[in-house]
């Protein structure tokens, strides 16, 4: 057992637990914090997979900047309690069953074609470092990667045209 | 070395928990952050894959991914605040005019 | 025309002419006679018929010049296969004789027509129906003339059917009245009644005309004759067929047994219409047929025997009816249908020269007796017409509507009110019983002859009865209407006839009296000429004993007649001395022995009641109600409106088609659920989806 293996575990239990948390809870606010310490592990994830630039960028963009968003959102709104009626009863239910039917054939799937094939390359220092990544984007992905800015404009546009209070003549 | 199978599964547990979120959960942001779980859990999946094969793209994909992410959750917290505006209520029970 | 040959052959293009005289008379009449007085209408018709007569007399002339038959074609009829007929005048001297009489006997009548229709229609109260009369009047000549005139037995027919169709027309000319000229069906029946008792005798000449064309392949006089002499056998069925069915046909049209009952009821029509149709000429033309058809009876003794049977039962027969009757011209009616029986009796013994002779005869005196009566009648008329217009208050509209100036009763006396009339109707009584020297007794008196001579016995004796009962019923007559004091005050009242009703009559008169001329026994100057056209007459010998046993019973019987009616006259209201002496029998006379009664009986009341059940219930009820109503338009609404659109159209089609939409709509409404509108089932959606996917492809 080494502690690669040991540190695996440890983060993946948090990371569960956390995600637990966050569909359990009640309040929204603690749900999105539930949250933030689950990208928190995921990045710890991607560091130990040699994937440094992507693990600062899931700490700055997913925890930094989007749950920070979806806490302001929450509480803009206000946390009202949903009111316990229920109107499609068989939802749930349902929902748990395929959950897990989803679950036993993910473990299904798991445990008879887990056999990687081929030989495995050796790791590289170099191989996730931000400069690999920018050369990649820069070179290969240029295209993808100006579509991608065009899309945070539009999606910058969409938020502030959607959110902008109606004109009286409108 | 913690085999790539592993990473998957975990990415797996993430991926239902998240599926489980939208479907049972009724406050639309919680949906929305239990569908940010799910884009997660794949990108765990998808680093993984690419330690193991030594492939970068993986990584590049995850990047978009992440970005496209942010968009997403930028245009539709808008559209939250937005049916909020005229609903005045975030349960996602009663937005259910688009119906046949 | 062949006017080519006009100049070798006489006068003999004169032969249309017979026709065409009287319908352009007829047709003068309708077209003009509106505007012309009754002068003028009554003249142009009897210069139709006098044409007419001055015609048949030229051409008797060119006859007597050359003695056989002439045949003048005027067109083409019929060339159809085997039948070539065409519109052949024959002139013979047989033709010729029947033209005579009709024509000249016609003349006479028409003229004295002029003044009895003035007067009738002014009693009838309809002036302008007097055109009418003798337009119908010219029709019938020209009807019987193309009758007398045929060369073919369908010329004749054509005739035939001429003159049936004027005699239903003239005898229902008042038809909407009865005699007396109250309202009543009571004319226009009898018109019908003469239609159909001659239709049924047509029916039997149309039986025989086909028989003829079958079996000799021609209806052209000549040629059957011709094609009648190849078979050999005596009494051949064929031969004995045709014969009969002609006999039908004569019953029918000269009313003999059992076909006359129409001509009685005949009397209905105006009296010039009784004397010219229903005793000189109409009823003739049946004897006319049988002398015609004269080589086909010789042919067929057992069919001469039926026929001189039949005629002479008919004789008798009519002549006891004549004893019993109380209306004048039933009196004549009888006694026309009598001698009717002498003529078919002669003919069909063979006798042609007698028959025809007592035709001649007959025309004369029979038109004298009944145009006289006719004068009676006016006389009675004008008496009674001048005793209600006379008379005021109540006592003039209590005078009878039902006066009937034709009843025997109402008369009497009248020797001193109409003494013309008188003498020529004396004249008329004479001829007709058979009295020497008059034109009757030549006539009877030579059937009568060939009847004893040719050993037909119970024939004999038969005629003989008759003329007898003949002699008695006109003496009768005489002595009821002529003598004794007037049972009526309008026989007082009477008045005589103007001339042109009494001229014409004194010409008849003078022919009944030297009539017998015509064929004296030792001259034969009719045998001799009809001669030349029928090759089996020969001469009747004169028997003495015959002639002095017919004149000494007509002399008895009128001498029994005076004993009982001119020795205690009648008087007004007193039943016939006949009747309290025969009673029962008398009955029977005076009801027609109650044939009529029989027939209707027998044959009408069973027909009648046939066809009401065929139209009521075979065509009615079963044909209509039954089978158009319930079977066909049952079952073509039962087709159409339950089983085609009911059940196939609406339950079927419809329901097929509407269930489709129906069911589309039913699924679509059910798919409908899924879209809840709700997000989250819409999330459940997907993750079956993406569970399914996920399983086939772990699965695989």
């Amino acid at each position: 057992m080494s502690i690669e293996l040991i540190l695996f575990f440890l983060l993946a239990l948090v990371a569960v637990g956390s995600a637990l948390g966050m569909l359990f809870s009640r309040s929204a606010v603690y749900a999105a914090l539930y949250l933030v310490l689950n990208f928190g592990t995921v990045a710890v994830f991607y560091t130990l997979l040699n994937a440094p630039f992507i693990a600062m960028s899931q700490v700055s963009v997913y925890a930094g900047a989007i749950m920070v968003l979806f806490l302001f959102v929450i509480m803009l709104l206000g946390t009202q309690s949903v009111p316990s009626s229920e109107v499609l009863p068989w939802q749930r239910p349902l929902a748990i069953i395929l959950a897990i039917v989803l679950a036993a054939e993910a473990g299904y799937a798991l445990f008879t074609r887990a056999a990687v094939s081929g030989s495995i390359p050796p790791m590289t220092e170099t191989f996730g470092s931000p400069q690999a990544v920018g050369r990649a984007l820069f070179n290969q992905y240029l295209l993808p990667f100006e579509i991608t800015s065009v899309l945070l404009l539009v999606a910058m546009i969409g938020a502030i045209v959607l959110t902008r209070k109606e004109k009286g003549n409108r | 070395m913690v085999p790539v199978s592993y990473y998957v599964g975990l990415s797996a547990i993430l991926f239902i928990i998240g599926a489980l979120g939208v479907l049972i959960r009724r406050n639309p942001l919680v949906i929305f952050m239990s569908i940010e779980l799910m884009l997660n859990a794949g990108n765990l999946a998808m680093v993984a894959f690419t330690r193991t094969f030594m492939v970068l793209e993986g990584q590049i994909f995850v990047f978009f991914v992440m970005t496209v992410a942010a968009a997403e959750v930028a245009v539709g917290l808008a559209l939250i605040v937005t049916i909020f505006r005229s609903r005045h209520s975030i349960n996602i029970d009663l937005m259910n005019t688009l119906k046949g | 025309m062949h006017l080519s040959e006009a100049g070798s052959m006489g006068l003999f293009f004169l032969a249309p002419w017979v026709v065409f005289f009287p319908v352009i008379g007829l047709l003068a009449n309708i077209a003009l006679g509106r505007r012309w007085s009754e002068k003028t209408i009554g003249a142009v018709a009897s210069a139709a018929s006098g044409l007419a007569f001055v015609a048949s007399a030229l051409l008797a002339l060119s006859l007597a010049a050359h003695p056989e038959p002439v045949r003048w074609l005027i067109g083409e009829w019929i060339h159809s296969g085997n039948l070539q007929l065409d519109w052949v005048f024959r002139v013979d001297t047989l033709s010729v004789t029947m033209m005579l009489v009709v024509s000249g006997v016609g003349t006479l009548i028409h003229v004295y027509a002029i003044g009895y229709m003035h007067e009738d229609v002014r009693f009838k109260s309809d002036p302008g129906r007097f055109r009418r009369f003798f337009v119908f009047l010219n029709l019938f000549i020209a009807a019987m003339m193309i009758l007398v005139s045929g060369d073919s037995y369908l010329m004749l027919f054509v005739g035939w059917e001429g003159v049936g169709l004027c005699s239903f027309l003239l005898i229902g000319f008042w038809y909407e009245m009865d005699t007396l000229g109250r309202p009543s069906w009571a004319n226009s029946d009898a018109a019908k009644k003469a239609m159909i008792a001659n239709r049924i005798g047509d029916f039997g000449f149309l039986i025989a005309a086909f028989l003829i064309f079958t079996a000799f392949g021609t209806l052209q006089f000549d040629g059957v004759f011709e094609a009648a002499k190849g078979i050999s056998a005596i009494n051949s069925p064929l031969i004995v067929m045709i014969t009969l069915f002609l006999l039908l046909g004569v019953t029918g049209k000269s009313a003999q047994i059992p076909l006359y009952v129409w001509l009685p009821d005949a009397m209905a029509g105006p009296t010039p219409v009784s004397a010219l149709i229903h005793a000189a000429t109409m009823v003739t033309a049946g004897v006319y047929l049988v002398a015609r058809s004269a080589p086909l009876y010789v042919a067929a003794p057992l069919a001469q025997l039926i026929v001189a049977t039949v005629g002479a039962i008919t004789a008798l027969f009519a002549a006891t009816i004549a004893v019993g009757q109380f209306d004048i011209k039933k009196v004549l009616a009888y006694s026309t249908i009598s001698q009717l029986g002498f003529m078919v009796a002669g003919v069909g013994m063979g006798a042609f020269a007698a028959g025809m002779f007592h035709l001649v005869t007959h025309a004369f005196f029979k038109a004298l007796l009944f145009l006289s009566a006719g004068s009676i009648i006016l006389g009675l008329e004008r008496g009674h017409h001048h005793l209600a217009h006379s008379k005021r208050g109540p006592a003039s509209n209590k005078h009878e509507e039902s006066f009937d100036p034709n009843d025997m009763r109402n008369m009497g006396g009248m020797r001193k009110s109409m003494p013309v009339t008188f003498w020529l109707y004396i004249i008329g009584t004479l001829a007709l019983a058979g009295i020497p020297p008059f034109a009757g007794f030549w006539s009877k008196d030579e059937i009568l002859a060939d009847a004893f001579g040719e050993g037909f016995t119970l024939v004999y004796w038969l005629l003989t009865a008759a003329a007898f009962f003949t002699a008695f019923y006109m003496g009768r007559q005489i002595w009821m209407v002529f003598f004794g004091k007037a049972r009526h005050e309008a026989a007082a009242k009477a008045v005589e006839s103007p001339p042109i009703i009494t001229v014409p009559l004194m010409v008849l008169a003078i022919l009944s009296v030297i009539g017998g001329a015509l064929n004296l026994p030792g001259l034969h100057t009719l045998t001799g000429w009809l001669e030349h056209t029928i090759a089996f007459i020969h001469p009747g010998e004169f028997q003495f004993n015959v002639a002095l046993i017919s004149t000494g019973l007509a002399l008895g019987a009128i001498a029994l007649s005076w004993f009982i009616y001119g020795l205690r006259p009648m008087k007004a209201g007193q039943p016939d001395p006949l009747r309290v002496a025969l009673g029962p029998i008398f009955t029977g006379m005076n009801r027609k022995w109650f044939v009529d009664e029989f027939y209707q009986a027998v044959v009408l009341n069973p027909y009648r009641r046939l066809c009401l059940f065929l139209s009521e219930v075979i065509e009615g009820r079963f044909w209509h109600d039954w089978f158009h109503e319930k079977v066909l338009a049952g079952t073509y609404n039962f087709l159409t409106r339950i089983a085609l659109n009911r059940y196939a159209d609406q339950r079927g089609i419809d329901g097929f088609f509407n269930g489709v939409g129906q069911w589309t709509k039913d699924l679509s409404a059910g798919m409908r659920q899924i879209q809840n509108g709700f997000v989250r089932s819409y999330a459940l959606a997907v993750l079956v989806g993406v569970v399914a996917m996920v399983s086939y492809l772990v699965l695989r």
